[in-house]
């Protein structure tokens, strides 16, 4: 049993592969819908734009569902964690909707993209960021970011010109806007977090 | 609070099997500083917030080292790493994401068809996709260049392309702008008249271009030492400060230098 990582044709998933192997995670990639079942936890990573993510990532949408539902955890990464909100700003397809609201621009006020290492206002102590303090620095590059509808799902949020939600989480499934594969020791202390929960 | 971040640059010669890091001095005499992945592997550890690796051979029958070069670069080193020297298509640009590298940074190909970089932003978007402007001062302002006034007069800058041999006519700050609006995650923007030299940053222009775009701006060219980046951060806008010499030849480790400019007030990930 290992981790997949669904392959669904966006961005670079080597970084996030190379980044489970280092902590024996097992990755595989998961190119078509039919090969995510059966693992011990998903991660949904994502790059570029929401809409480009989402049209590729429907035929996924079910599977997934599934996944979550058997009570598999999975892990959406920066726009992976966007295409769980309803819709984005950012393009007019709608997102997944397994978390209330909306992911909208960050603010003019503040050079876009938030590109580079911001650390994080911890809000409610969940299974990936155990050892993980307010002082330790992760990395994100993102134009937008999600706005939950209930606040109860935010575990740590970052100031960027605003208050941007970096980590949620409801029951078995997490999100992060940084990326823990490009963030150091303490990123990949959370992938290992992650891969623990998977296995109890 | 987003953090100022410094960024090791290796520039590699890929004649040699596993590469090798050579630094120049503007753009010449060049020294050989040592394995490209070891490098980037020990400036990871010392706290590199980020790894630039610049292809200065860029000739077609050395990609495969490259590939090689980044493979094993991305197994150990887990911040982003950013490549760049001969992409010149989309296509490129997947090959070397697929060998590990996370974002990449075009001169040449943008200088020649700008629409390159659109292209990579659409693809991948615009967070992987840096223009890497190399700029020369000039002191022969026209009417349609942007100038900054200096203690010579106006200058303006010239963009250059194939890694400083050549010189294209291009105003270098409108450039910047242009390549922005095109989709440019970031600007590379390396001084030539200080790269090498250990005089510091190019604060006019850096100030120059910092002050125009809403992108990130890397300063580069020219650090001598950790006083030089704490120059650049406290008079200019730049988001990040790239440098080699001082890290290849021991001047200054990664460490040292965020420990310096912390103590000096500066926002920095230590």
């Amino acid at each position: 049993m290992t981790i997949a990582v669904v392959d669904y044709g966006v961005g670079n998933l080597f970084s996030i592969y190379n980044a489970l192997d280092r902590i024996g995670a097992g990755p595989k990639l998961a190119r078509e819908p039919e090969e995510i079942a059966g693992f011990d936890g998903i991660v949904v990573p994502g790059v570029g734009s929401f809409g480009r993510c989402m049209r590729r990532l429907t035929r996924f949408e079910e599977p997934l569902r599934r996944a979550l539902e058997e009570g598999t955890p999975v892990l959406g990464i920066c726009v992976g964690m966007q295409v769980l909100f309803d819709g984005s700003e950012e393009s007019p397809e709608e997102g997944l909707g397994w978390i209330r609201g909306d992911v909208v621009r960050l603010p003019d006020s503040v050079l876009v993209p938030q590109m580079g290492w911001n650390t994080l206002s911890i809000k409610r102590e969940i299974e990936i960021l155990e050892g993980i303090s307010d002082e330790d620095f992760f990395y994100f590059v993102h134009s937008y970011h999600c706005v939950p509808e209930d606040r109860s799902v935010l575990a740590a949020t970052t100031d960027y010109g605003t208050e941007i939600a970096a980590a949620v989480s409801r029951d078995n499934l997490f999100a992060v806007q940084f990326h823990p594969e490009k963030s150091g020791e303490k990123g990949l202390k959370i992938l290992e977090n992650f891969m623990r929960f998977t296995r109890c | 609070m987003l953090a100022r971040r410094i960024i090791p640059c290796l520039d590699c010669d890929l004649a040699v099997p596993q590469g090798r890091v050579v630094k120049g001095i503007e753009f010449k005499q060049i020294r050989y500083a040592g394995v490209p992945w070891e490098l980037a592997t020990r400036y990871y550890e010392e706290g590199a917030d980020e790894i630039v690796f610049l292809d200065i051979t860029a000739s077609s029958d050395r990609r495969e080292t490259m590939f090689n070069v980044i493979r094993a670069t991305a197994r150990n080193v887990f911040v982003p790493l950013a490549v760049g020297g001969g992409i010149k298509s989309v296509e490129d640009v997947r090959s070397v994401f697929k060998a590990g590298a996370d974002k990449v940074t075009v001169n040449t190909a943008a200088l020649k068809r700008p629409e390159i970089i659109s292209e990579i932003a659409e693809e991948y978007g615009s967070q992987a996709c840096v223009v890497a402007i190399d700029a020369k001062r000039r002191d022969d302002p026209a009417e349609d260049r942007i100038t900054v006034p200096t203690q010579q007069g106006a200058s303006w800058f010239e963009a250059s392309f194939y890694g400083g041999r050549e010189f294209t006519g291009v105003d270098a700050i409108a450039w910047a702008m242009k390549a922005e609006a095109l989709g440019a995650g970031e600007i590379l923007l390396t001084s030539m008249d200080r790269d090498g030299t250990y005089d510091g940053f190019d604060i006019l222009l850096t100030d120059a271009v910092s002050k125009r775009v809403r992108i990130p701006v890397i300063a580069s060219g020219g650090c001598g030492n950790a006083d030089h980046i704490l120059e650049v951060f406290q008079k200019t806008g730049a988001s990040a400060a790239l440098a080699a010499s001082i890290f290849h030849y021991g001047e200054a480790s990664v460490g040292e230098v965020k420990s310096h400019l912390a103590e000096r007030g500066v926002h920095v990930r230590i």
